[in-house]
């Protein structure tokens, strides 16, 4: 909306716009599960990998053969990125007021989040799998 | 993008010094400055911030006391709100020595150094320290903030339970200075479409209220991720409410019930 046309409406068709947009609970409720989610997850891995620092390329291979430590892997990927791109969709929300800009961002975190989501993923299965 | 520096025309440059005249002999002074905000749209200038002296030994003992003897002694121009001086009208609201208060409510000797004075943060200021508060008021009345309900209305008055009335207590006493939303960094850089913490608390005064029967309605008039989920829980409200309310809590109580009525 222009600021020029801003002076000859009322502030009440400004504050009203375009009404609520009906949403915003399901993204509230995903970052606090995620949140949740990450607890138990990345301390099972941080004890995993701090355990795996002082082996050597093979040892940490064979640890992702595990199917248990395997899928820990996948699911802290699933919810680290999740995550990532919910917290970053709020930071450009606060901060970006331009339309066009935000839309371009927003859409940049989200193909970045399943491209490097994706990447991350796939090494825990190409390791997994022993190829 | 959001402005983390002043645009050039509000950057704030030195003003008058407003000294007081020598002492009579034998005149035992206690004297403060007190450096006040000053913009006019007249006179094409930035803003500036003049200096005050005030003897305290011949004041009142609250900043609003200071500011009102300043006008009515030292400098007629100076321009702010005020009316109850007693903290229940809201009208005095403004950026004291780095925190949203009331100035009627604020105690000069519990401020260290000089008393720094400013509107209240990123409103348009009208004049001095008098802020445009229309979008926030128009934000007021987009809640409705009145009884509405589905039923014809008894003949006598509508009844509440004591433990319903309870759920009033830290909601109805708010009001509406102002002070919360514009200490919000979130509202600072939304308040087009983040309604601030003061509206929703007032929002929330009206989803609480055993009497309302339009609660669903309210509900989804604030399920937006703007006006609603711009609350990153910062609690700066919370800090600088004059009043002593939480507004942060009614906006979590605010998010709990978009989460149960889901299912």
């Amino acid at each position: 909306m222009s600021n020029a046309n801003k002076p000859m409406r009322s502030a009440l068709k400004n504050v009203r716009g375009l009404g609520a947009a009906k949403e915003g609970v399901q993204h509230w409720w995903l970052q606090r599960v995620t949140a949740m989610a990450m607890i138990p997850l990345l301390l099972v891995m941080l004890v995993c990998l701090l355990k795996l620092a002082t082996g050597d390329h093979a040892a940490v291979a064979a640890s992702f053969r595990h199917p248990l430590f395997a899928l820990v892997a996948l699911l802290s990927i699933l919810a680290v990125f999740w995550h990532m791109k919910l917290g970053l969709q709020v930071v450009i929300e606060d901060y970006v007021h331009s339309e066009g800009l935000k839309m371009a961002s927003l859409l940049g975190i989200t193909f970045a989040t399943f491209i490097l989501g994706g990447i991350a993923a796939l090494s825990v299965l190409k390791l997994f799998f022993g190829a | 993008m959001a402005e983390f520096a002043l645009p050039k025309n509000s950057k704030i440059t030195e003003g008058k010094t407003w000294a007081l005249p020598p002492a009579k002999p034998g005149e035992e002074r206690q004297v403060r400055k007190f450096r006040v905000y000053r913009w006019n749209q007249d006179d094409g200038k930035t803003p500036q911030v003049d200096t005050y002296e005030v003897d305290m030994n011949d004041c009142g003992p609250m900043v609003l006391d200071a500011l009102i003897k300043i006008k009515n002694e030292v400098d007629p121009s100076l321009t702010f709100r005020r009316s109850c001086r007693e903290g229940v009208c809201g009208s005095c609201a403004m950026n004291i020595d780095g925190g949203n208060t009331l100035a009627c409510t604020k105690a000069c000797e519990d401020i260290d150094g000089d008393v720094k004075i400013y509107p209240l943060p990123h409103m348009p200021v009208i004049k001095d320290l008098v802020p445009d508060l229309s979008n926030f008021y128009a934000q007021y009345a987009s809640i409705k903030p009145w009884m509405q309900t589905q039923s014809p209305a008894p003949a006598r008055e509508r009844l509440q339970s004591a433990d319903d009335r309870k759920k009033l207590d830290g909601l109805y006493e708010c009001i509406l200075c102002a002070c919360c939303s514009t200490s919000c960094p979130s509202y600072w850089w939304n308040s087009d479409r983040y309604l601030g913490p003061a509206v929703l608390l007032q929002a929330y005064r009206w989803i609480a209220d055993s009497r309302d029967e339009m609660t669903g309605e309210r509900l989804d008039n604030l399920e937006d991720p703007f006006r609603l989920y711009r609350c990153h829980t910062i609690m700066n409200c919370a800090q600088t409410c004059p009043k002593g309310l939480n507004p942060a809590q009614a906006i979590g109580e605010i998010k709990k019930l978009m989460v149960e009525r889901r299912g």
